[in-house]
Order: structure tokens, then C-alpha cells, then sequence
């Protein structure tokens, strides 16, 4: 026992500085939760569960070095797996009123966290046998047949009328808006990837994405190490599909269309690939600049009427926002940095020494 | 599911197959010539297929230039987008991982849609009428469009044309000894640079050739149009064996035939009809992974 | 470890903020001299053109009545992408920051599906123009609208091929992925087999996605049926497609669809094939079946001269800003439940689209429909149907 004191006192010591801002962190979300009107609340929570399919994306493209474009899909398995297991029994006759639903299902009803979970090991399963032909290949067949992958899910929900309800989709799924659901589960997310990068796995993950052949050389199992990568980004992909059913208390097939990922695509490569923190940072910095940018759809912003102000352009931008950085600053605001206290102390050093030396002000400088 | 099918309907299918299978193999083309050389998927080659639509469009119906100008303009125009996609986004990054290359293609695709959104609006525009074309005439039961005859036989002219210079020609032997082996070609004193602009020039034009007949089978417009018909080609492409030109074509083909086949036996799967591509993709990668005309490809160490 | 929990630290910063940041939003707008209506339609994305016909109509009702109870109302439009997950942030904003008393839209029943959460925990009433899903009102207090129903128009469409085209077989082509279009062929088929009594009077189906443009397949199988019409509900841009390769195959059966075709586009697209493709739709400028029908026409041309024809959903727009700014005066306040308890009360409300009265679901109970042709290539009146 005293052992143990001992132990958490140490570590204590040595952590201090995140365990405040662990209490801060927690505290902060709490006030939000508790002050925050619903609009930013739904915005609070979007940018969580896009930390969690973003980070699952990173996991398998950036450490792993493995191009899946599959996270649409993924997320639709989740969705749909809280969708049809939440939704009260009483009101499904109303929602299946074209067809009913499949017998088997009709009467079964879940609680929301088996639901989630249960979710994502639907898109495990989806994962193992898109992985098992794909991950044998060379790294664009994979792209190309996540992406297919991915549309195929899609048709195969607009079909299945009995199940998924078809084109129609599910309302009146019961919803989350607390924050600790989208909080909770993308902290214990962001803790599970950092355990899982730091372990055994973590640094074979990092060996195949640096050199395929090389690792193969040093005794790394490729097809297992890249399949174990890919079903845990699986999961995380569908637990975060399940609480976007769950924020939004709705789903049909069309939300779940292959440019769904194209936004994760986006975060990934801003925030750095292969980097927890700048995937983090960088989920937030698209989703509430997605909302921040509406003015540009808005044809008399600063009011003015420039006759570029028309709807398309925030898409225009966000587009060539991606081509930027892809060409110009490849690496993101992270590259495959973490930002850790030694990080930012490093930098707070040099950024004193830049000021020092010019006069100029510059601020934050995370890059 | 087969509901008493008449030879009648049977051939009718086998008509349609056919020529959606030509447009598929136009299109795949250049997908397989890319890939052959810089080992990319072009993910924008299905866009660059959407401008050169909107370039017809606007070549006859707003500025009214006669068809046939219309066309060289717009193979021009196409040949310059892909030469300048290539400098501009795939160049930057020969020799960056090939992950950045492929979200490079990725992001040159989604600004093409984004644009041709932004600027030609989201609804559809008609394209022109060519009743030459499109009127159909009659032989027994079955029904015929010119343009169903024409896209095939210009499918096989254009792949015929591209064999020659890829086996004949000095050109052509340069962008087969840089797919072969790209930094021994460069050693060689192959102008690496001037071999891939060719290979995007003609990859560009063939898929200008196919917008237009594509146009002139289905006349709509729309900036989303070239997703789903450049998705399919590249599995087209990868059925036939990728790198390699009558591979491509006759993967156009396959898929062209298995979609209409697919509509005829079984009616009630319709809906199914565009997963049956990537089902394909996932089979052929499982038993046959370097498609069925392909070489065996290793991995450079 | 180290690494582990610095990580949450970006996320500490940026949650904190946040919350910081939403502190000092506004909260102005409880200011007594203007009352906020929210416009909630697509105004970028695939459903854009749908939306803003809609939006038009709302701001030509506003520029007629710009004052209710003494107050000005002001019109926030918002713009929900045609998404789902857009529709619901949208949704909320108008509700929470711009504080608005009513919302109006959308275009798209699934869009305001995804809204009806948002609407009914807020205690907001709205008002769908052209959604016409059933599932939009059901089991929402708060959800009502202006347009008739799917099963309305099926049952009009199956209607009309039985009695006035004679069908004794026919055809159907659903867009799968589309809720309007698999909704409309149901209901079709359901009462067109009642009324021919033949469970297989449909002689074939075929399904097709959003954006498909090959349709020899399944026309050929038509084809093969020999239907005496083809109901084919569904996206215009298709549709036309659709009856442009039906022609070219030999097909020559008439094709009758719903509201959707209503578009300029179909007619572009679909060139002289679309000639006699019949529709079902909700409003006709030159025939108006009320006096309020007579004024919107006038005002509508005095507005937008160059135009040939006034869409349907510009016609609902009208009528729902019209009938919501009707219960705001009888609610005599512009408190969203009294505003909802009047909505919900409305009787024969006179729309430019007919007389409205809203029924136990928060439906319009609307018992005509116009059935229009294409001819010389304008939508051309041709008949109005009433069901009871």
C-alpha cells in the first residue's frame, strides 16, 4: 500500500504539469457542458467524434503507412448499429412504414453503450474481410478498394430496406448531447492510441510505415501487424460513427457518401501524419473553421455584394487548403511530433531567441 | 430470377453492354498509362473526364462554335489540364512519399469538383443534341443508336493508334523503358519530364474523346459526373492488368458486360448495380491480383 | 506516459476556449420591436436549386406582409448544404443565436427530418413547403406543412393511369436511394393494385442511385414487359435521362412522374422526348385556384418579369411564411408555444395553393392536385384531380 503511494507520489512529481492540465482539461468541460448553449454544444461534440475517426485514421495511415479511404464506410457500420439497436420499439412501425422491419430485429433493443460498442465490432468484422484480400497488396490497391468498400456499404444500406430502412433512413434514435459521451470516449481513444503507438505493436506499426521490406527483414509479421493497425482503427472508426448517429439522432445512406472522408483526410494531413496532438488540434481547427468560413457562401459578406461571394466557395477553399499544405508543407502543423512539454519548452526557447534576436512579434509558432 | 427472356432482349443487353464497355475502356486507358509509369492513381483523371464535358458544353452551346472545332478546342484544352495537373500537383512530389503523392491526386480531384461547382453551378446543363448520333433505327426488334456503333469502333481505332506509338515510335519506347525502370531510363538520358507530360497529354485527350461520346450517349452535365465513371475505370483498368493498354480495354469491356448482365438475370438486384464494379475489384485482387493480361510486378527494395 | 496525458493537454486548451469563446454570445435579439422567422432551406449542395425557389417565395411573402403585430419580422436564412449533419448545426443556430420564433423549410424531407429533433426539444415550431414525407410531422408536435403527402400523390398518380390512360400494366422506376421516390412508388403501387384488383398489374421494377446515367438495362427488361405506362418518380436530371433512352429503345408507352420534374432542367435535358410526360404537382400560375393564388401570380411576375413559368415550391414558400404569420396574429404573441397552438388550429387558411387546414398530424389536408403536361415544351395545365 505504502508502495503504491509512493509510486503516484513520484509520478506525481514528475507529471505535475499534465495532471493540471489533466484537472484542467476536466473542469473545462464541465463548465461547457453545463454553459455552452445547444449549438455550440453540437459543434463541441462534432469536433470530439471527429477526433476520434481522425485519430483512428492516423493510427492506420499515418503510423501504420497503409492508405485506407474506407472511414465513411466504417462510420456508417457504427451508425447503423446504434441506429436500428436504440431505436424504441414503439415507434419503429412509424419509421418502417414502408416496409417493416425485419422480424429478427423488430423487437430488440439495446442500451446506447452496448449499441456503440456492439457498433464497433460490426465494422471490426467489415474490416477483417476488406483487410484480409487488400493488406496483402500493394499500398494504393488498398486506397482504391477502401474507397470501393466504402460505396458498396453504402449501396448495400440504400437496399436493405428491412434492416436499414432504405433511402429513408432511421429517425428518432435517442440522442446525446451531454459532452462527456463524445469527451469521454475520445479521451479514452486518445489514451489507447498513445499506449498503443508507445507499445511493441506501436513501434512495428512505425517499422512497415518507414520501410515495408526492411521490417519484414527484422522480423516483423507484416500482413498481421498491418491487419492488427486496421481493425483497431476500425473500431474507434465505428464507435465514432455510432456517436455521430447518436448527436444527430438520424441517419440515411447519403451521409455516409466516400467525401465524408475526404474531411478526415483533410485533418490528418493538416494536423501531421503520424502525430496524435497535431490530429487532434486539427480536428478542432477544420471543424469549428468549416462553421467559422460560412461567410463565404454568403453572397453580401462583409457586406459588400462581391459577385465571388456565392455558395461553393468554402468547399473552393477547403479544397485548395488541402492542395497547399500537400505541396508546400507537407509535413502539417506536427509532422510526426507530439506536443509534449520538452516540445513546447523547445520551442518557447527558440521562438525567445528569434524575438531576441529581431524585434518582430510572433505568436504561437506550434510549427 | 430469369423471367422468360427472349433472344430478343438478350441481344438488346448485350448491345447496351458493349457500349458502355467501349466508354469504360476509353476512359480506363488513361488510367493504366499513368499508373504504368509513375506507379499513381490519377484520382483526378475522373474529373479531368467532368471538364472536358463542361468544355464541349460551352464550346457549342454558349459560345455556339461549330461541333467539330468544339472538339479539337476541347481535346486541346483537356491535354493542357492534364499536362498542367501533372506539373503542378504530382511533379512537387516525385520524390516524396508516395502517400503525399496520392493525397495530392485526391485533393486535385476534389478542388476539380469543387470548382466546376462553385462556377457552373450544381445543376445539370443539357448537352447538346447530335440527332445524326442518336436517332435510332430499327433491326427486327432491336434498337440501335449510331453512337452505340460509334463508340466502340472509335474505342478500338484509338487503342490500335496508341499500340503503335507505344511499340513503334521513339516516344513510345522511352515511356515503356521509364515503366520499366524509371531511374535507369533517366541514367539512360530519357527526358523523364518530357516522357510523363506525353503520357498525361494522351492519357487527357483519350478521356476528352470519351467525355464527348459519353455526352452524346447520356447528354447531361453535372460536376459530380466523372466520380463514379472514374472509380469504375480504374477497376477496369486494374481487372485488365494495370500498365497495360488492351488490358484496360478489354476490363472495360468485362465491367461494361457484367453491369448490363447483371440488370438483365437478375432484375430485383438493380439497385446493387454500381457495387458490382468493386465486388469485381475485391475478387479479381483476392485470386488474380496483377489482373488478367498483367505482369508480375515485385516491389523495388 | 509522458506523451500520453501532454497529449490531452492541446485538448484542454482548445475545450476550455471554447467554452470561453461561448460565453458571449448573443443575447440581443430579446429586443420587442422584431420578430425573427428562421428560412431553413439548401442553398449550396445537391438540393440548392430546390431551396432556393423556396427561399424565393418566402421573401416575396415578406416583402408583401413585412409587419405582424405591429413588428417587423426579419427573415434569417440558413443555409443547411444538404446535409444531414449541416442541417441539424443549422437548425440549432437559428434556435439558439439567432433566436428566431418559427423556421420555415426545408426542401428535402430527410433535411427537415434531421431537423425535427432540434425543433421539437426547442419547443420552435416549423413548417415544411414541399417535404413531403410523412415522416416529417409524424410524432412531432412541432413539424407541420403546407404540401400534400407521398401517399396523396401516388394514389393521384395511380389514379390518373387507371382512369384517364387505361393502364392495365404498368411499370415502375425508383430512384433506391432517393425517400421521395421509393415513397411515391409504394403508395402507387399499393393503390394501383387496388384498383385494378391485380396483385401483377405491376409488370416490372427497376431501381437506380442518385446520379446513374445508363439506363438501357433496366428499360430493356421494360421493355420486354411491354407496360402500358411507366410511373417513374425520382430526381429530374434522371428522369430525363431515363424517358430520352426509353425513346431511343423503342419504348413508347407514356411516362407519368411526380413533382419533381417540375423543373426547367427536365425539359433542357430531355429535349423533345419529355413531350406528354405527365405530372402531379402542387400549383399551376395560370390556372390559381384561389384569390390569394390570383395575388401571388400578379406580385410573382411584378417581381421577376423574365420568368416563364412560377415553380410550384415558390408557390409553398408563399403560403407557409403567409399561414405561420396568420397564427402569429391569431396567437396575438410571438411566443413559440402559442405560435405552435395556432399553427396547429389553423382552418381554412386561403393559400395561394389552395385552402389549408391543418389536421391531428400537423398535415395540411389538402384533397386537390394538378396534373400537368409537357407540351411544346412548357409545363402545360391539363387536369386537376380531387381524391377523398
Amino acid at each position: 500500500m505504502k508502495e503504491t503511494q509512493n509510486n503516484i507520489g513520484a509520478y506525481l512529481k514528475l507529471h505535475w504539469k499534465t495532471a493540471v492540465f489533466l484537472v484542467v482539461l476536466l473542469v473545462g468541460i464541465g463548465l461547457a457542458d453545463n454553459f455552452v448553449d445547444s449549438y455550440v454544444r453540437r459543434l463541441l461534440n462534432l469536433c470530439a467524434i471527429y477526433v476520434i475517426v481522425s485519430l483512428a485514421m492516423n493510427l492506420v495511415n499515418g503510423f501504420t503507412g497503409q492508405f485506407s479511404l474506407g472511414q465513411a464506410g466504417f462510420m456508417a457500420i457504427g451508425a447503423y448499429t446504434v441506429a436500428v439497436f436504440t431505436v424504441p420499439i414503439e415507434s419503429r412501425a412509424a419509421i418502417f412504414y414502408l416496409e417493416p422491419m425485419a422480424p429478427f430485429l423488430a423487437n430488440i433493443q439495446l442500451p446506447f453503450i452496448v449499441a456503440l460498442i456492439l457498433g464497433g465490432l460490426a465494422s471490426v468484422v467489415a474490416a477483417f474481410f476488406i483487410g484480409s484480400p487488400c493488406l496483402r497488396l500493394r499500398g494504393d490497391y488498398l486506397a482504391i478498394a477502401t474507397l470501393g468498400f466504402s460505396e458498396i456499404i453504402r449501396i448495400v444500406f440504400t437496399n436493405t430496406q428491412s434492416i436499414t430502412n432504405g433511402a429513408l433512413g432511421i429517425k428518432s434514435i435517442p440522442t446525446i448531447s451531454s459532452l462527456w459521451w463524445t469527451y469521454g470516449t475520445a479521451l479514452l481513444i486518445i489514451i489507447a492510441t498513445v499506449l498503443l503507438i508507445n507499445s511493441t505493436y506501436g513501434r512495428a506499426f512505425k517499422s512497415i510505415r518507414e520501410d515495408e521490406i526492411a521490417a519484414e527483414a527484422m522480423g516483423v509479421g507484416l500482413f498481421k501487424t498491418k491487419m492488427t493497425s486496421f481493425l483497431i482503427g476500425a473500431f474507434f472508426t465505428g464507435v465514432g460513427g455510432g456517436l455521430f448517429a447518436a448527436l444527430l439522432g438520424t441517419v440515411d445512406p447519403k451521409q455516409f457518401y466516400f467525401t465524408l472522408t475526404y474531411n478526415f483526410l483533410l485533418i490528418i494531413v493538416l494536423g501531421g501524419m503520424g502525430s496524435i496532438s497535431g490530429t487532434i488540434i486539427a480536428s478542432f481547427v477544420v471543424t469549428l473553421g468549416q462553421e467559422a468560413l460560412r461567410f463565404l457562401d454568403e453572397p453580401m459578406a462583409f457586406g459588400l455584394d462581391l459577385p465571388i461571394f456565392r455558395p461553393g466557395l468554402r468547399m473552393v477553399v477547403f479544397s485548395f487548403l488541402l492542395m497547399v499544405i500537400v505541396l508546400f508543407y507537407r509535413k502539417g502543423l506536427m509532422g510526426t511530433n507530439e506536443l509534449t512539454w520538452d516540445f513546447m519548452a523547445l520551442k518557447y526557447q527558440s521562438i525567445k531567441k528569434k524575438l531576441g534576436g529581431k524585434k518582430t512579434s510572433n505568436e504561437g509558432g506550434g510549427n | 430470377m430469369v423471367v422468360g427472356m427472349t433472344m430478343e432482349t438478350f441481344l438488346q443487353q448485350l448491345i447496351n453492354g458493349l457500349s458502355v464497355g467501349s466508354l469504360y475502356a476509353l476512359i480506363a486507358i488513361g488510367y493504366t498509362m499513368v499508373y504504368g509509369i509513375l506507379r499513381l492513381i490519377n484520382f483526378a483523371h475522373g474529373d479531368i473526364f467532368m471538364m472536358a464535358a463542361y468544355f464541349t458544353y460551352f464550346g457549342i452551346a454558349v459560345f455556339v462554335i461549330p461541333w467539330y472545332i468544339t472538339f479539337i478546342i476541347t481535346i486541346g484544352l483537356t491535354m493542357l489540364l492534364g499536362v498542367t495537373i501533372e506539373r503542378v500537383a504530382y511533379r512537387p512530389l516525385r520524390d516524396a512519399p508516395k502517400t503525399s503523392l496520392l493525397i495530392s491526386a485526391i485533393g486535385v480531384s476534389f478542388l476539380l469538383e469543387n470548382v466546376a461547382t462553385y462556377l457552373f453551378s450544381g445543376k445539370p446543363q443539357a448537352f447538346p443534341e447530335f440527332p445524326l448520333m442518336t436517332t435510332p433505327f430499327f433491326i427486327g426488334g432491336l434498337s440501335f443508336q449510331p453512337v452505340s456503333i460509334v463508340i466502340p469502333i472509335v474505342a478500338f481505332v484509338l487503342m490500335s493508334a496508341l499500340l503503335y506509338i507505344i511499340n513503334k515510335t521513339k516516344i513510345g519506347m522511352a515511356m515503356r523503358a521509364v515503366a520499366v525502370d524509371y531511374d535507369t531510363a533517366k541514367l539512360m538520358g530519357i527526358k523523364i519530364n518530357g516522357v510523363i507530360s506525353s503520357t498525361f497529354a494522351i492519357g487527357s485527350a483519350l478521356a476528352a474523346v470519351g467525355a464527348i461520346l459519353w455526352c452524346m450517349k447520356y447528354p447531361s452535365v453535372l460536376p459530380l459526373m466523372g466520380v463514379v465513371p472514374g472509380l469504375k475505370c480504374f477497376i477496369a483498368a486494374v481487372i485488365g492488368g494495370i500498365g497495360n493498354v488492351k488490358g484496360a480495354v478489354l476490363g472495360g469491356l468485362i465491367l461494361g458486360f457484367s453491369e448490363v448482365l447483371m440488370v438483365a438475370f437478375f432484375p430485383a438486384l438493380t439497385g446493387y448495380r454500381d457495387a458490382i464494379a468493386f465486388v469485381i475489384l475485391i475478387i479479381i485482387l483476392l485470386f488474380l491480383p496483377n489482373g488478367l493480361l498483367g505482369k508480375k510486378y515485385m516491389e523495388k527494395v | 506516459m509522458k506523451k500520453t496525458l501532454s497529449v490531452l493537454l492541446s485538448l484542454a486548451l482548445v475545450v476550455t476556449m471554447a467554452a470561453g469563446c461561448s460565453g458571449g454570445t448573443t443575447t440581443s435579439s430579446e429586443d420587442s420591436d422584431v420578430i425573427k422567422i428562421g428560412v431553413f432551406e439548401p442553398l449550396t449542395g445537391a438540393n440548392a436549386a430546390g431551396g432556393e425557389l423556396e427561399v424565393e417565395g418566402v421573401e416575396l411573402a415578406n416583402q408583401l406582409r413585412p409587419e405582424v403585430l405591429g413588428k417587423k419580422v426579419e427573415l434569417v436564412i440558413a443555409d443547411n448544404k444538404s446535409d444531414k449533419a449541416e442541417a441539424t448545426t443549422a437548425a440549432a443556430r437559428l434556435i439558439e443565436k439567432d433566436k428566431v420564433v418559427a423556421i420555415l423549410g426545408s426542401w428535402g424531407s430527410s433535411l427537415s427530418i434531421a431537423a425535427g429533433d432540434v425543433v421539437k426539444t426547442n419547443q420552435i415550431p416549423a413548417v415544411a413547403l414541399s417535404a413531403t414525407n410523412p415522416q416529417v410531422t409524424a410524432g412531432n408536435d412541432y413539424y407541420f406543412r403546407v404540401c400534400f403527402l407521398d401517399p396523396f400523390q401516388g394514389t393521384v398518380m395511380a389514379n390518373y393511369a387507371y382512369k384517364n390512360l387505361n393502364a392495365k400494366k404498368v411499370a415502375i422506376i425508383q430512384e433506391v436511394s432517393n425517400d421521395y421516390s421509393v415513397g411515391l412508388a409504394k403508395f402507387f403501387t399499393d393503390s394501383f393494385t387496388k384498383l385494378t384488383g391485380d396483385p401483377s398489374s405491376i409488370v416490372a421494377t427497376g431501381n437506380y442511385n442518385t446520379g446513374d446515367q445508363d439506363f438501357n438495362g433496366i428499360l430493356t427488361n421494360i421493355k420486354a414487359a411491354n407496360p402500358d405506362v411507366i410511373f417513374a418518380p425520382g430526381n429530374f436530371t434522371e428522369s430525363a435521362l431515363i424517358i430520352k433512352q426509353a425513346r431511343a429503345l423503342g419504348i413508347t408507352a407514356p411516362f407519368i412522374g411526380g413533382d419533381t420534374w417540375e423543373t426547367n432542367e427536365f425539359i433542357t435535358v430531355g429535349g423533345a422526348d419529355v413531350e406528354g410526360a405527365v405530372m402531379s404537382t402542387f400549383f399551376d400560375d395560370t390556372n390559381p385556384l384561389t384569390e390569394a393564388g390570383k395575388t401571388f401570380v400578379a406580385e410573382y411576375k411584378k417581381a421577376y418579369p423574365d420568368r416563364d413559368n412560377i415553380a410550384a415550391v415558390t408557390a409553398l414558400g408563399y403560403d407557409g411564411y403567409m399561414m405561420t404569420l396568420d397564427a402569429i396574429e391569431r396567437a396575438g404573441s410571438a411566443d413559440p408555444v402559442a405560435i405552435r397552438d395556432a399553427l396547429a388550429a389553423t382552418k381554412d387558411f386561403e393559400g395561394a395553393t389552395g385552402m389549408i387546414t391543418i389536421d391531428e398530424n400537423g398535415d395540411a389536408s389538402k384533397n386537390e392536385a394538378i396534373i400537368k403536361t409537357v407540351k411544346n415544351g412548357i409545363f402545360t395545365y391539363m387536369d386537376s384531380v380531387t381524391i377523398d
